[in-house]
């Protein structure tokens, strides 16, 4: 059941990360056992799945926040786990993450925040600094947004500026941690567009996670779901739609019971009415 | 029951063995980092400006107060020796040396170490020490070291600033509330007050500075990344750095009395 759908291989075009039976635990809960996927240049990977599969968790193994306990994670060719913190920070500068709530620095402004990086890694001179800020801000739309401090922004702009930020670097790999989590439509749908037309524009790889079915499979090349910390299906959205799998069409359809129960674990409810425990 | 007792009490000096080491572990990471902190000193200052020049107004106001009731108590109890005029050395050796640094340490740890911790904290919870990592910078040398390191450099200055206006209290209470005779109360106090009482004083909050300062990052730092973690960290700042303060006066005091 769990493989019923994967009828595409995995791309033929060259994979920018590469997870190959990684299994990760966090004390005794096992999130990923025997997990391998692959995300390939150019394109938008999603990675869905219900609330704790460990989507999250994921992104961090890819950008060597955390390592793996087993198995390996290859980010532009480079094994994540066998990297000293000199080798992960080169490998993140050529990578950009979105986090959930836009992560801003709080006491620096719109402005100040994208050109962060920037003035973090370079010794470009202010002018030219300025340049490329205002290029970015205005890619997501905010140019107008530089001199407000982020508690001044709604939730959508936020994550407009952070995606403003994780794209100052010019990255190769963008990453994605939940980009629709409490946007209203119309920010939903500028999210939307952004990823889309970023990734193309600029010529860049994107991992999208996210639960939002609709959204992701209305922007994503590939889709991977994760259930049990395996991948249970993949394929194009379309493929992953026509699913036969109950795993999959419970999840692609929001259904409230099937595989996933709608009921956590729990005894008899009448044994437990009438006074047992 | 006697085995349960022995087990946790091992265990409890486990815990305490491994949060000593950690905190050296971070202290010898902020040390490391800090040559190349001070190279960027914009950094530092701003983090001055939050940690001493925010906290003023605290230390002044304190500062004045204890003063004034060193006058008070201390001219009470050298009048009955008739020796009234000590005012003035008996409030200055008691400010620079002891009350000085050790009052203005535990205000420091309610006012700055709790702000430290707990924008720590908030920082770790919502990400922004987690996005700094993903943009290849390291947090503790942009976000931890140059708040250490402000930290460190205003304890001395508070300290000073507090000892300062709590003999102008000691002053405007004993000479010209109680009538001891101004001339003896400043020249009594000149001629007692030595440089090395002074550099007692220097040294104590300079050690003061690094206890609250250490304590309030790390506990910040290492917070959970929830609410109920930030709050426990700015608790703990404030509890470990009280003691600490005092425990290690006593220390200071015993070894260089």
């Amino acid at each position: 059941m769990s493989s019923s759908v994967r009828r595409e291989p995995p791309v033929a075009q060259e994979a920018v990360v590469r997870v190959q039976g990684v299994r990760y635990s966090v004390g005794r809960r096992t999130i990923f056992d025997g997990l391998d996927l692959e995300v390939a240049r150019g394109r938008v990977t999603a990675v869905m799945g219900p609330s704790g599969t460990g989507k999250t968790t994921l992104l961090r193994l890819i950008s060597g926040q955390l390592l793996a306990d087993r198995g390996r994670v290859l980010t532009f060719g480079e094994d994540v786990g066998a990297l000293k913190r000199a080798g992960i920070y080169a490998l993140r500068r050529r990578m950009g993450m979105l986090f959930q709530n836009g992560a801003l620095l709080t006491d620096l402004s719109v402005y100040e925040n994208v050109a962060f990086p920037l003035r973090e890694h370079t010794r470009l001179p202010e002018r030219l600094l300025r340049h490329v800020v205002l290029t970015k801000l205005q890619a997501v739309g905010l140019r107008g947004a530089a001199r407000l401090m982020p508690a001044e922004l709604s939730g959508g702009m936020a994550r407009r500026v952070a995606l403003a930020r994780a794209i100052v670097m010019d990255p190769e790999l963008l990453i994605y941690d939940e980009p629709f989590v409490g946007l209203d439509p119309i920010s939903m749908g500028v999210v939307l567009r952004l990823i889309r037309s970023l990734n193309d524009t600029l010529g860049l790889t994107s991992v999208v996670v996210s639960h939002d079915v609709r959204e992701i499979t209305a922007v994503a090349d590939h889709c991977y779901l994760l259930s049990g910390g395996r991948v249970v299906a993949s394929g194009n959205p379309a493929e992953l739609a026509d699913s036969d799998s109950e795993e999959v069409r419970q999840f692609m359809r929001g259904l409230p019971d099937g595989p996933v129960p709608f009921h956590y674990p729990a005894p008899a409810y009448d044994e437990q009415l009438r006074g047992g425990r | 029951m006697i085995g349960a007792v022995v087990r946790e009490l091992w265990q409890s000096l486990r815990d305490a063995l491994e949060a000593l080491g950690s905190y050296a572990f971070f202290a010898g990471r902020l040390l490391a980092g800090t040559p190349r902190a001070l190279l960027r000193f914009g950094l530092v200052t701003a983090q001055i400006h939050n940690a001493g020049a925010l906290s003023l107004v605290i230390i002044m106001l304190s500062g004045l107060f204890v003063g004034m009731v060193l006058g008070l108590l201390g001219y009470d109890l050298l009048e009955r020796f008739g020796s009234e005029e000590s005012l003035g050395m008996a409030a200055a050796l008691g400010l620079v040396k002891e009350l000085g640094p050790v009052v203005t340490a535990l205000l420091f740890a309610g006012r700055a170490g709790t702000a430290l911790a707990s924008e720590l904290g908030l920082m770790r919870a919502t990400d922004q020490l987690a996005a700094m990592e993903m943009m290849a910078v390291d947090p503790v040398r942009r976000v931890v070291i140059p708040r250490f390191l402000g930290g460190i450099i205003s304890m001395p200055l508070l300290a000073a600033i507090f000892s300062l206006i709590g003999l102008f209290g000691a002053q405007l209470v004993g000479v010209q509330l109680t009538g001891v005779d101004a001339g003896q109360f400043w020249s009594q106090m000149r001629g007692a007050v030595e440089i090395d009482d002074v550099m007692e004083g220097v040294i104590k909050s300079g050690v003061f500075g690094v206890a609250c300062s250490l304590v309030a990052v790390y506990e910040g730092y290492h917070s959970a990344p929830t609410a109920e973690g930030v709050g426990r960290a700015t608790t703990r700042t404030v509890v470990i750095s009280s003691v600490l303060v005092l425990l290690l006066d006593y220390m200071l005091t015993a070894i260089m009395l």
